[in-house]
């Protein structure tokens, strides 16, 4: 018996040691939430619309930030926050368009978080900034957890992936603000993927947010991307309270191939 | 494996509140993860046992409440519980609904120790 590993605790005895329960009721992610609350009135004090880029990897997101930054580069600025476990791969990819890029490289994390994009926005300066996309962690799961005090989200959903994938991935679909289907030139040549499907998948998630067919290799397709980018910049700009997954009441758009 | 991300989180709110209120032990620790929280309960039990280490919580038992999912259908105004893939009203089948329960990711209680 010892007052070390607590064997001198007998049910005899129990009642005698000073113990009490805590009520708390705070949320697991409290001090994410907090930071991420700092970075978005950090980004709306600056005028700056923040997105958050969420897909599986390769599905293009890069890809469609260099084709959005070279057609939109003459009306609107970009900052780009680009994460991966490893290289600078994807900010030389942005940089080499003219565009500030801070990589965040998060060793085995498998999601961004606020304290990450803390940290980036140092090393970034936000004057005449319009839109500052953050290029999350190619991953289905881990990213949808962690608020990173961004406006919106925007879910990358490529058709060469699967109709099913907002079945598969409810937690991550239900928090999309925008679907893009993107590498949607490949329909014509596969016929395994339906875009109503994948639209269905997505209300069974109580989700209205547009779903949207996109090809890099196609700009006409992008056109509506860049409406919505265009709306949601003015929005709050206009001063429209947004936080992510804050989603329209009506139905949306429907995905046209 | 953004479990063990949460569980350091957590420990940290666990050093602070049993500092607080000048606890040496933290017994035993309360959850609640509802089936839309992005969290799995076993994972969480996993990186709790990595988490407490070296921490006031270090022979603290978890526990994790689940909890049902269950929304509320905006069209007809029925209620009741869904799976988390297939949000649809329980009455008319509509996905015009809203989550009431099953989002939570909570620190409901601890028991402390002086």
């Amino acid at each position: 018996m010892c007052d070390t590993c607590g064997c001198n605790l007998t049910p005899g005895n129990a009642h005698l040691v000073d113990k009490k329960t805590v009520d708390v009721l705070s949320g697991l992610l409290d001090e994410n939430d907090h930071v991420a609350a700092h970075n978005r009135e950090h980004f709306e004090r600056h005028g700056v619309l923040a997105v958050n880029l969420m897909s599986s990897p390769g599905s293009g997101k890069t890809s469609l930030l260099e084709a959005t930054i070279e057609a939109l580069g003459g009306e609107m600025k970009f900052a780009v926050v680009e994460g991966d476990l490893e290289t600078e791969n994807d900010a030389e990819r942005i940089r080499a368009h003219g565009v500030p890029a801070v990589q965040i490289t998060t060793g085995q994390a498998c999601h961004l978080d606020a304290h990450m994009v803390h940290d980036a926005l140092h090393g970034m300066d936000l004057d005449g900034i319009d839109v500052l996309f953050i290029e999350n962690v190619g991953n289905l799961v881990c990213p949808a957890s962690f608020d990173l005090g961004h406006h919106a989200n925007v879910i990358l959903l490529s058709v060469t992936e699967g109709d099913d994938k907002p079945a598969k991935y409810p937690v991550m679909f239900r928090a999309a603000d925008l679907v893009l289907l993107s590498k949607a030139d490949f329909l014509d040549v596969i016929d395994d993927f339906d875009t109503q499907k994948a639209e269905r998948h997505l209300r069974e998630l109580a989700n209205a947010a547009p779903v949207l067919c996109t090809s890099v290799r196609r700009p006409d397709s992008l056109e509506s991307w860049f409406a919505w980018l265009r709306e949601t910049a003015a929005a709050l700009r206009g001063g429209a309270g947004m936080t992510p997954g804050s989603r329209p009441a009506s139905p949306a758009p429907h995905a046209e191939p | 494996m953004h479990e063990l991300s949460v569980c350091q989180g957590l420990m940290r709110q666990v050093e602070r509140i049993a500092a607080e209120n000048g606890a040496q032990i933290v017994s035993k620790i309360v959850l609640k993860v509802g089936p839309l929280s992005g969290i799995e309960p076993d994972l969480l039990q996993h990186a709790f046992t990595i988490a407490r280490e070296g921490t006031v919580a270090s022979g603290a038992e978890l526990e994790v409440q689940g909890g049902q999912l269950v929304v509320h259908c905006r069209e007809c105004g029925g209620s009741g519980e869904a799976a988390p893939n297939r949000l649809l009203c329980p009455d008319c089948g509509g996905w015009q609904v809203d989550v009431t329960e099953g989002e939570e990711l909570l620190l409901m209680s601890m028991d402390l120790e002086e």
